[in-house]
């Protein structure tokens, strides 16, 4: 069991690049990234806002095609979008015409599964989630948190190799986000699948992942691969202890100078006065 | 002996109170009209206003006002009332009103099972768009009366080009809404569905479909309203039968109080048909509450 486990959710991207055609010729959105997801590993991105973190995503789930290098899930190349990468959405994307119950069976249904099993399977993931009383109810009448719940276990219903998490908690309140990002890491332990979750929360970053990837400004590109040795189970108590916080401050640091970039490269030189940061006695630079 | 009475039961105080306390009926009655407050005050202003508006029309024709506009021969609501009496027991005025339902129905109906297909697909396809969405355009400005004397060139029989030109007057906002619809589908609702298996027939008809019946339901609405204009004005000009054509007549034949009656009856109709697809719509889309 254990060993199927184990080979499942390999996700392999490599040399990846993407630009959009325009007028002025090719626009690079993503050059030269490369990135792997190891089988039950919980692997985030993080980067500032149009890095281009997104359509690396997409283009793992299938929406995109690479311009150039490849993106493979357990050795096949990715071909458009299917069940076996599930996604979760900032915008939740609940069908607002199907029950919660419905909206979770609706993977299922795809699959061509039985009324009954279906039913069973629904009723198990929302019994964890806390939604059981729900379930007859649509999303127009629930609260964010409550949106997402039904999100993630909608995209887990099938079975998926990989969960793909397009910043999921970013449009929830700070209390909300906490909560939901343990109920994510639980199925997460419980499933043993493999995660890549874009985001722009550096502690929502290390809290959740194995390890992080940090990305340029635009053009997209990999700057760093940093990993996450704090021990699992995480609690929130975590978030406060020197490990974490160093971690925090490197991160952070990282994507500060990115973010300058992208605002305009003239107060880059300003505002990175002053940041060398040590982390467990390896310099800044070592990081990188 | 005298016990103060309790606040809250009204009850006197030390008694056991029952197992399950009868609620008493006024409560529940006076919660109700606490909640429906608003509707009961739009239907109590709509009731005073409608009663206003007898009452002006009754005032008007009996005192043959004539002030720009000339009551001289406006048939009064009691008159209206006593063609309405007769027309009941008369099989001929029920004829009327049973053929415009009909083609009505004929007429909508084939406009809607045309109309709806057709915007889902020019929706979803581009070639089909593009090559419909240019004809469609010119006819669409076209009045479905001006295609009466074309209709009756088409068609065979009266009767089938009255319903060629309700179905005309039905298709066009029926097409226009189902498109737009389409054009407002969330395309993250696609992509979430693409990645829980989804291929082009369930994406079609889980998310394109579902995600466009508002709208369709708004062009069905404005559609009926519109089938009936088409149907009165197509029977009043080549009819025989039919409320329009009813309403014709009576002007025809100086029966001024038919020519109100049968006003009021087309009137009564188009709500009815449109009140009978709103409550369709809510039917069909439970998650659309508004």
């Amino acid at each position: 069991m254990s060993d199927i486990k184990q080979t499942r959710g390999h996700v392999e991207v490599r040399d990846f690049g993407l630009s959009y055609p325009t007028l002025d010729g090719p626009m690079p959105a993503v050059t030269n990234a490369s990135i792997h997801i190891n089988p039950g590993e919980f692997v985030s991105i993080v980067g500032p806002s149009g890095c281009g973190k997104s359509t690396l995503l997409n283009a793992v789930a299938g929406f995109l095609k690479p311009t150039v290098g490849s993106v493979t899930v357990d050795g096949e190349a990715v071909d458009g979008p299917s069940a076996e990468r599930g996604m979760v959405f900032q915008q939740y994307s609940l069908f607002p015409w199907k029950t919660v119950k419905g909206n979770v069976e609706f993977g299922m249904k795809m699959k061509h599964l039985d009324k009954a099993s279906r039913d069973r399977a629904a009723r198990t993931l929302l019994g964890i989630t806390g939604l059981t009383a729900f379930e007859n109810k649509y999303p127009d009448s629930l609260s964010g948190g409550m949106k997402q719940r039904v999100g993630i276990v909608r995209a887990l219903a099938t079975g998926p190799k990989v969960l793909l998490c397009d910043e999921p908690f970013g449009a929830l309140d700070a209390q909300t986000r906490v909560i939901m990002q343990q109920i994510l890491t639980n199925m997460w332990q419980r499933l043993k699948i493999s995660v890549l979750f874009v985001t722009h929360d550096i502690d929502e970053a290390i809290f959740l992942s194995d390890r992080v990837y940090c990305m340029t400004a635009r053009p997209g590109a990999i700057k760093a691969e940093i990993a996450i040795p704090l021990e699992r189970p995480r609690q929130q108590s975590m978030m406060m202890s020197s490990e974490f916080l160093a971690l925090r401050r490197g991160l952070m640091s990282l994507i500060r100078e990115e973010s300058l970039k992208a605002m305009g490269g003239e107060i880059s030189d300003l505002a990175l006065e002053g940041l060398s940061i040590d982390m467990h006695g390896q310099s800044f630079a070592d990081v990188v | 002996m005298a016990q103060p009475a309790d606040l809250l039961t009204g009850m006197p105080a030390g008694t056991a109170p029952p197992a399950a306390p009868p609620r008493p009926v006024w409560l529940y009655v006076r919660r109700w009209l606490a909640l429906n407050s608003e509707a009961l005050r739009a239907v109590l202003i709509g009731a005073v206003a409608l009663g206003l508006f007898l009452l002006a029309w009754h005032l008007l024709t009996t005192y043959r006002v004539v002030f720009f506009v000339r009551f001289t021969n406006v048939p009064s609501p009691a008159a209206v009332y006593e063609s309405l009496t007769r027309a009941m027991h008369d099989s001929k005025f029920m004829m009327h009103v049973l053929l415009s339902c009909r083609r009505i129905l004929i007429g909508f109906s084939l406009a809607a099972l045309v109309a709806v297909p057709l915007g889902l697909l020019m929706g979803r396809f581009k070639l089909i768009h593009e090559t419909l969405f240019p004809i469609t355009e010119i006819l669409r400005p076209i009045p479905a009366i001006a295609w009466v004397p074309m209709a009756i060139m088409l068609w065979p029989t009266n009767e089938q080009s009255i319903v060629f030109i309700t179905f005309l007057g039905s298709f066009f906002p029926i097409l226009v809404n189902t498109l737009h619809g389409m054009s407002l589908v969330d395309p993250v609702l696609v992509r979430a569905s693409q990645c829980l298996g989804a291929r082009e027939v369930s994406i079609f008809r889980e998310v394109y479909f579902p995600a466009s019946l508002p709208h369709i339901f708004t062009g069905l609405t404005v559609g009926m309203g519109v089938a009936w204009v088409s149907l009165i004005a197509a029977e009043m000009i080549s009819g025989q039968y039919g409320i329009g054509y009813f309403t014709w007549e009576a002007y025809s034949l100086v029966q001024y109080s038919d020519i109100a009656l049968g006003m009021i009856c087309i009137g009564v109709l188009g709500l009815g048909s449109s009140t009978l697809i709103r409550g369709l719509g809510r039917l069909v889309m439970p998650w659309n509450r508004t």
